[in-house]
Parts: structure tokens; sequence; C-alpha cells
């Protein structure tokens, strides 16, 4: 977690995104919105719904346009990147192919950048490796549980070594326990391949114990409302969900997400409360 | 095993469903009126003589007597050269039915315009009666020339086939290549896939569980499209000959018809059975919910 301070993996510059301009439906998903985040930095987008935080992970994969503004990634334009393959994205489903071994499923952004069989099979059997599912890599999606098969889909978005991590509520269907094991491996797996993440959330300890800082957004019009820093340390294990500082973060989140959080963001609070 | 199994369960279902069709025939005709049932002066239902309603034993030994009297070509002999004969018709309109309906499906997955504006014609070009298209297929193909290429009579009837063939294939292989979860197609987008990578590793595979039911009713159409061309173009060596044929003698040999039309519904068991076969085998490392 500890990567070199000054290389930015992601640069949204003064971006908007509107859905439905001049119509009737028009909709401000997000509104002027700045970040960026350094190499090696795990970030998560925390808000309530429609407060544009899917849309700004979709925004950085280039799967959205920006109405307005410049995003970068890995310094090139975020179209650039999506074709250099320079990120791996995960759902909150897993989105595995049925019809597809465990293995063949990790394969697949292989065999669509090109890569020979040889190299595609050793690289599914290391990324099995990675997430600790050996044994499974000839069984099929369906029969592995929901937790497993996240693991999958981590390892399937990662499996070219991409050094962007783009993450939209993966664990959000998981039950409490799987979740929490599949934090502490998600810190462990980004933590050995030294991935940036990007992560989108509902759940503030989530946020808390996975990121070094929570963006805290708020809706209509979507934008940035502050960004907070946590200070956990790159350590981080169960005791951690114990330590006064993760309950000091999570507090300061949750005040954020009230906008009543500091002085410096009570212009914006009120600006958010007339938006209502 | 679990395959086996299936298999197994679907021969017993079907060994079962015939006993039952068998049993309910053979009842119908002792209870019901020998001259069939009047209502208003319409016969609504059948009559239960043996003219009308053979015993399923006589149509059944029927196959072991010859076809005409005084002939030694026994019959069953005939009928199945006959279904050989026109299951391979079918075969060709089935083959060239399924490339053109995917071929479609294709074509109106990809453009929308091409879906909009095509798709109800397909569902127009399916009320045109059958029997007022064979004959025009037969002239057309008459006065086909291309190079040293003599169009066959027997091409016409499979063009038929293909004609019933193709539209249930395109519109379930359409259906299935546009049914795939928008999540997916972001993965794919995400990972700068082209549409026809995107086409052969996910829409094609994710349209297998839709396919299969649509290339049965494909396989089936097929048959019937061959069918009925034998019989409103007279084309000579089929199944749908030897029906209108035994028809013409069913005064006198009530049973004789039976054999043939017995023949036809086998040879429409046997492609669907085909197609069956490949499901199966498609089907045999999905979800087993979605394959019953």
């Amino acid at each position: 977690m500890s990567a070199p301070a000054n290389i930015s993996a992601v640069e949204v510059v003064a971006t908007s995104k509107i859905f439905n301009q001049g119509s009737g439906k028009q909709v401000d998903a997000l509104l002027d919105v700045n970040l960026t985040i350094q190499s090696g930095e795990f970030v998560s987008l925390i808000g309530p719904s429609g407060c544009g935080k899917s849309t700004l992970l979709r925004l950085i994969a280039n799967l959205l346009e920006p109405t307005q503004g410049s995003i970068r990634v890995n310094n090139k334009t975020a179209a650039q990147a999506r074709l250099d393959q320079d990120y791996g994205m995960a759902f909150q489903q897993a989105g595995l192919f049925d019809w597809r071994t465990v293995c063949k499923n990790i394969e697949l952004p292989l065999e669509l950048k090109g890569w020979d069989k040889n190299k595609r099979e050793a690289r599914a059997i290391e990324m099995l490796g990675l997430v600790k599912l050996e044994e499974f890599g000839n069984m099929y999606p369906w029969q592995l549980s929901g937790g497993m098969q996240q693991r999958v889909a981590i390892a399937r978005a990662l499996a070219a070594h991409p050094p962007l991590l783009l993450m939209d509520e993966p664990f959000g269907a998981l039950d409490e326990m799987t979740r929490e094991y599949m934090q502490g491996e998600l810190l462990r797996i980004c933590a050995e391949t030294s991935t940036t993440v990007v992560f989108v959330t509902h759940s503030i300890p989530e946020a808390v114990y996975l990121s070094n800082r929570v963006v805290v957004m708020s809706p209509r019009p979507g934008r940035i409302l502050e960004v907070i820093d946590v200070n956990l340390g790159s350590k981080r294990n169960e005791q951690t969900r114990a330590a006064d500082g993760f309950f000091r973060s999570i507090t300061a989140v949750r005040e954020a997400l009230r906008g009543t959080h500091a002085e410096h963001v009570a212009a914006n609070a009120i600006r958010g409360a007339e938006d209502r | 095993m679990k395959l086996a199994g299936r298999i197994a369960y679907r021969t017993v279902m079907f060994v079962l469903t015939i006993a039952f069709v068998t049993a309910l025939w053979e009842l119908y005709k002792i209870v019901g009126p020998q001259d069939g049932g009047k209502f208003l002066g319409v016969r609504i239902l059948p009559r239960a003589n043996d003219n009308a309603m053979p015993h399923v034993s006589t149509m059944l030994s029927r196959y072991s007597r010859p076809e005409v009297r005084g002939s030694d070509k026994k019959i069953w002999i005939v009928v199945l050269s006959g279904a050989w004969f026109s299951l391979r018709l079918s075969l060709v309109g089935f083959f060239l039915g399924t490339t053109i309906g995917i071929g479609l499906a294709i074509l109106m997955a990809r453009f929308n315009l091409i879906r909009r504006g095509l798709l109800p014609y397909l569902v127009m070009s399916q009320t045109v009666p059958l029997i007022a298209l064979a004959p025009l297929v037969v002239s057309w193909g008459g006065k086909l020339e291309i190079g040293s290429f003599v169009w066959p009579r027997w091409l016409s009837a499979s063009i038929l086939g293909t004609f019933l063939a193709f539209f249930p294939i395109a519109v379930g292989t359409l259906r299935g290549l546009t049914s795939v979860p928008s999540a997916a197609l972001e993965l794919m987008e995400s990972y700068a896939a082209s549409w026809k990578q995107t086409l052969f590793k996910l829409r094609f595979p994710a349209a297998v569980p839709f396919m299969v039911p649509a290339l049965k009713l494909g396989a089936s159409g097929a048959v019937v499209g061959v069918v009925v061309a034998e019989i409103s173009t007279g084309l000579k060596g089929g199944i749908g000959r030897l029906i209108i044929e035994y028809a013409r003698e069913a005064t006198g040999d009530p049973a004789k018809v039976f054999t043939a039309v017995f023949g036809a519904a086998a040879l429409g068991l046997t492609m669907s059975g085909l197609v069956a076969f490949s499901d199966l085998f498609l089907m045999r490392n999905r979800p087993k919910e979605t394959s019953t």
C-alpha cells in the first residue's frame, strides 16, 4: 500500500455527467467532480443511492462518457486505458459465465487479449492460488458458494495484472461473515499485487476498514462532499475492527454523510439542503 | 451418470405416453358411436367403426403384409425407404433453415434497423399458405440456371422445409442473443472486446438454452414442409407421396394409410430427437434447473 506517492492512477478533473440532457427527464448524476487517486491507494466511494458513485466508477472505466471534464487513467485517456485493459472490474453480481469452468472464466480477459493457451493456463493457476481456490479450477461457477464466486470474479479482474481494480459493491450480496472474510482477502490480494483500488460501497465500516481514503458523496446532483483520510496503517487485521481509530473514522464518515462534519463543508451542506 | 438417468427417464415417459394414447384409441372404439356423434347435423364425434378407426393391432400387422396384393414387397420396407428419402430432404431443409435463421438472427441482433425492418416481414412470411407456395418454388427452381447446376426437383421440397424451419430458429436465436444480462455486456465492454468476440464468447453461449427449443421447432417444421411439398408437388419417393397414395385406398384398406402416417410421425420424432440429443450434450455443464 506504500507505493510511490506522486504517480496518479486516476485523475478526474471538473467532470460532470448529465443523463437525458435537455429533456424533461434530465438527471444531474455528477456535478463538477475533482478527484485524484495515487498509485497504490485504496479509495472507497460512499454515499446514499443516487449520489453518482457508480456513475463515477463507470466514467473511470470509460463505460460512460463524461458530459464535461476530463478523466485520465494511468496517464492515458480513459478510453485508451480501457482499450489497453489497464483496469479490471468486479460487480455486485460475480457475473461469471455458467458455461465456462472457473479456470476458463479467469482466462476470459486473457483470451480477449489474444494470449496463447499455455500462458493463459499458467496465469489462471497463479490467480487461483492468489484467491485460494486451487482445487476448484475445473468446477463450474454455479457449483460454488457466493463468496467463492466473488473470489473468482476478483481473480478474473486481476488476471491480466492490471494496475487498477474497479469494484462496484462487490460484496453487497454476501452475508456479513463472508463479507468480512472477503474484505481481509481483498486487502491481502491488493497488497500482494500492489493494485490501486476504487471501491464503491454502501457500508461505512467496509469503506473504513479497506480504504486509505473514503470519498463521501451526496445525491441530486451527485458530488463529492468530503474526502476523509483513514489512518489505520497498512497492516490491517481483525484487531483493526476493534481499534479506536477505526471507530473515529467511522464516526467521521457518518457525520460527513449527514453533512455536518466540519466548518469547511458547512457551505456544501447548506447547498445540499437547498437542493432537497 | 445423471445424463444416462435423464435419457432413461425420457424413454420411459415416451413409452408410457404411447401406451396411454393406444389405450385411449381402443377405449373410444369400445364406447364411441359406430357412426359418429352428430349434434344439429354436424358430426362432432369421429366414427368408431373399423373403417375410420382401425384397431391398433390391425395397423401394426399391416406393416408385415405386402404393399399391393400379389407383390412380395412388404409395406414396412416401402414406408421405411419413403421415410428415409424424406428424412434426407428434411435434413437438407433443416440445415439451410438453421444457417439462414442464425444468420438472420445475428444480423438482427447487430443492427436495430434491420431488426425493426425485417422482423414484421418474417412474421408475415409464415402466414403464406405452404400449399400455395410449393408449386411456385418448383417452377422457380425449374427456371433457375447457374452454370452447369441443374435444380433437382427434390430441392424444392427441401426449400419448403427451410421456409418453415428458419423462422422459429431466427426468432429463438435472436431472443437468446439479446437476452444477455447487461452486467455481462458491461464486463465485455470493460475488456474492450469487439462485437465479434462478444458474439462468440458471450452471446452465443448464453443463447444456447433459447436455441435448443427453437431448433426442435425448426426440425419438425422442416419435416412438415417437406411432407407437404411432396404432397402438393407430387414428388415421388417420399413419405408425403405415400400418404396421399394410401389415403385413396382408405375404403378398402383403412389401415394402410396409417402405416405411412406413423412413418411421417416417426420421421418428425427422429428429427427432433437429433436436436434433443444435442441438447443433452450442449447443456450438460449448465445449472440443472434450466434444462428439464
